[in-house]
C-alpha cells in the first residue's frame, strides 16, 4: 500500500501516515443491521466501504481497500491534511461547499448517509 | 488546464438558445460549434488516437482492457444473436410483408438513424422505426432493452458495420438537440451526477475499477453483450444503468428524454463508422 502514501504525497501532502485499522470482527454488516431495524450503525469504515453507503472506494483510494477508483485523492495522512475535524466533516457533508464544480457526492445535504453514520465515517477517516 | 476546458464545455451550455433567455448577448452555440468543442476536448486528451478508434470505447483508450478485449472478439458472445436476428428479420408477418417493406434499403440501416421526423416533431430511433413497423402490419410490438428487439438490433448492425454515423441537425430539430445536450450536462440523482461528470470530466479516470469511456464514441456499436449483464442489451438501456448508478429515477425506455438524449450524443460521434455489435464488460 506504498503507493496510496505515494500517491497521497503527490497530493502536495508532507508527513507520516498513520494507520491504524482494525476491522472489527463479528460486527453486524450494515445489511444487517438495517434489516433488523438496528439503530447503532455499522462501524465508519464498514459505512465507508460499503457500496450502498459511503462507496468512498468509487473513487478514494483508502488503506485497505480494493480496487480504489480515482476521481478523488487517496485518503491518507488525513490529520495533517484536515487538521480541523469539523472541516473534514463538512467535506463529507457537502463539498460543494468547498468546491462548486465538484464531483464528490453531498453526503449529508443529499441524505445519503445519516448525520451519525457521517460522525463514524469522520472518525474512521481522520485517523487514516 | 483539464479543468479550464471544461469550463468551457459548461459555459458553452450555458449559452445554449434554450436557455439564453438567462444571457441575451451570447452567441448561440451552434451544434457545429458543440462538435467541435467536444472533439477538440478528446483530441487533446488523447493525442494520436484517430477520430474512428472512438468506436472501441474504453478499449481505445486502455491497453490493458483492450488486450482481453480482442481476445473476447475473436469468439463473439454476440453472434447467437446476430443468428436470431437474422431469422427474425427474414420471418414474414401474418400479413406476408416483412422489416424488408418497412426499410426498403435492407438491414444495414444504422446510417439512418437517429433523424427528426418534422411532421411529428419528434425523434425517431431505430427501435421505434421497428416497432412501429410491427403495428403497422398488425403485429404486437417488441419490448425495449433487451430480448428479441436486440437481436434484431445485433443483426441489423452487424450488416451496417462501415457505415458512418451522420447525425443531421436542421432549425427543426434544435429544440430535440438542445433537450439532449441539457439532459447530458444535468446533474441528477442522489448522487448529483451529471453525464458529462463521469464521461468527459472524468474520461479515462477510474471509478471503483471501471475505466470511465470518453462521450465520443458511444454510440457506434450498440447492441452490446455485456458480461454484468449476462445477456444483449440496448443503448437505452446502459443509459438506464447509468441512471442507475447516481440513483436517478430511470425514464421509459423509448421515451422522449432518451430519444432527445440519443440524439444528442449520436451527433457527436458523426464521421465515426459503426462497428456493432460488441462486448462490453
Ligand atoms: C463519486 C466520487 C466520490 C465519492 C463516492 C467520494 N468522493 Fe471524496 N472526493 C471526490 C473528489 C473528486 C474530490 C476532490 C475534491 C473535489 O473535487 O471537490 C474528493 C475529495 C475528498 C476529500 C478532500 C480531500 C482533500 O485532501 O482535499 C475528502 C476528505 C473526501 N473526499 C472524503 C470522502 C469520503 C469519506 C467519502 C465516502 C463517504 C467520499 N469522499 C466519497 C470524489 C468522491
Ligand atoms: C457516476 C459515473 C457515471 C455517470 C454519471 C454516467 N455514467 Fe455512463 N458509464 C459509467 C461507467 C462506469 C460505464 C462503463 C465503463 C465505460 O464504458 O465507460 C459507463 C458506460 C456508458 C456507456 C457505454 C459505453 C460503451 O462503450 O458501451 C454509455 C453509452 C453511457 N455510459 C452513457 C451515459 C449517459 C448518457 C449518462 C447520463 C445519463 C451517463 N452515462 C452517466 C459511469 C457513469
Amino acid at each position: 500500500m506504498t503507493n496510496i502514501k505515494t500517491n497521497a504525497l503527490r497530493w502536495g501532502l508532507k508527513g507520516a501516515v498513520l494507520f491504524t485499522l482494525i476491522l472489527p470482527l463479528g460486527a453486524p454488516g450494515p445489511a444487517q443491521a438495517a434489516e433488523a431495524g438496528a439503530t447503532t450503525p455499522p462501524p465508519g469504515k464498514e459505512i465507508a466501504f460499503d457500496r450502498k453507503l459511503g462507496n468512498c472506494l468509487a473513487c478514494h483510494a483508502i488503506e485497505g481497500g480494493d480496487s480504489p477508483g480515482d476521481l478523488g485523492p487517496p485518503l491518507a495522512a488525513m490529520q495533517q491534511r484536515f487538521p480541523d475535524r469539523a472541516k473534514l466533516r463538512a467535506q463529507i457533508a457537502d463539498p460543494r461547499k468547498f468546491n462548486a464544480d465538484t464531483r464528490m457526492p453531498p453526503f449529508g445535504a443529499y441524505k445519503i448517509l445519516s448525520d451519525q453514520e457521517i460522525d463514524l465515517v469522520v472518525d474512521f477517516i481522520h485517523k487514516l | 488546464m483539464k479543468k479550464a476546458i471544461f469550463a468551457v464545455l459548461l459555459s458553452a451550455l450555458a449559452a445554449a438558445p434554450s436557455v439564453q433567455a438567462a444571457a441575451p448577448v451570447a452567441k448561440a452555440v451552434t451544434p457545429a460549434d458543440d462538435l467541435k468543442l467536444y472533439r477538440s476536448y478528446f483530441m487533446k486528451k488523447f493525442p494520436g488516437l484517430p477520430l474512428d478508434g472512438y468506436a472501441n470505447g474504453v478499449y481505445a483508450i486502455d491497453r490493458a482492457s483492450r488486450d482481453g478485449w480482442e481476445a473476447i472478439e475473436e469468439f463473439p458472445p454476440y453472434e447467437p444473436f446476430v443468428e436470431e436476428g437474422k431469422a427474425l428479420w427474414n420471418k414474414p408477418f401474418k400479413n406476408g410483408k416483412g422489416y424488408k417493406d418497412c426499410f426498403p434499403g435492407g438491414p444495414a440501416q444504422n446510417k439512418n438513424f437517429p433523424y427528426f421526423n418534422k411532421v411529428r416533431k419528434t425523434v425517431i430511433t431505430q427501435e421505434l422505426a421497428i416497432n412501429e413497423c410491427l403495428q403497422a402490419n398488425g403485429e404486437e410490438p417488441l419490448k425495449y432493452g433487451k430480448g428479441k428487439i436486440a437481436s434484431l438490433l445485433a443483426y441489423m448492425a452487424f450488416e451496417s458495420r462501415g457505415q458512418k454515423t451522420n447525425v443531421e441537425i436542421t432549425p427543426e430539430s434544435l429544440e430535440a438537440y438542445n433537450k439532449g445536450k441539457q439532459f447530458y450536462f444535468a446533474r441528477r440523482g442522489q448522487l448529483n451526477f451529471s453525464c458529462a461528470q463521469c464521461h468527459f470530466q472524468s474520461v479515462g479516470q477510474r471509478i471503483r475499477s471501471d475505466i470511465l469511456s470518453p462521450a465520443l464514441g458511444q454510440t457506434t456499436h450498440w447492441p452490446v453483450y455485456r458480461a454484468t449483464w449476462g445477456d444483449m442489451g440496448t443503448l437505452h438501456r446502459r443509459f438506464e444503468g447509468c441512471l442507475e448508478q447516481v440513483r436517478a429515477a430511470p425514464f421509459k425506455l423509448q421515451g422522449e428524454e432518451y430519444r432527445n438524449l440519443e440524439f444528442f450524443i449520436t451527433h457527436m460521434s458523426n464521421g465515426i463508422p459503426f462497428n456493432g455489435p460488441s462486448f462490453r464488460k
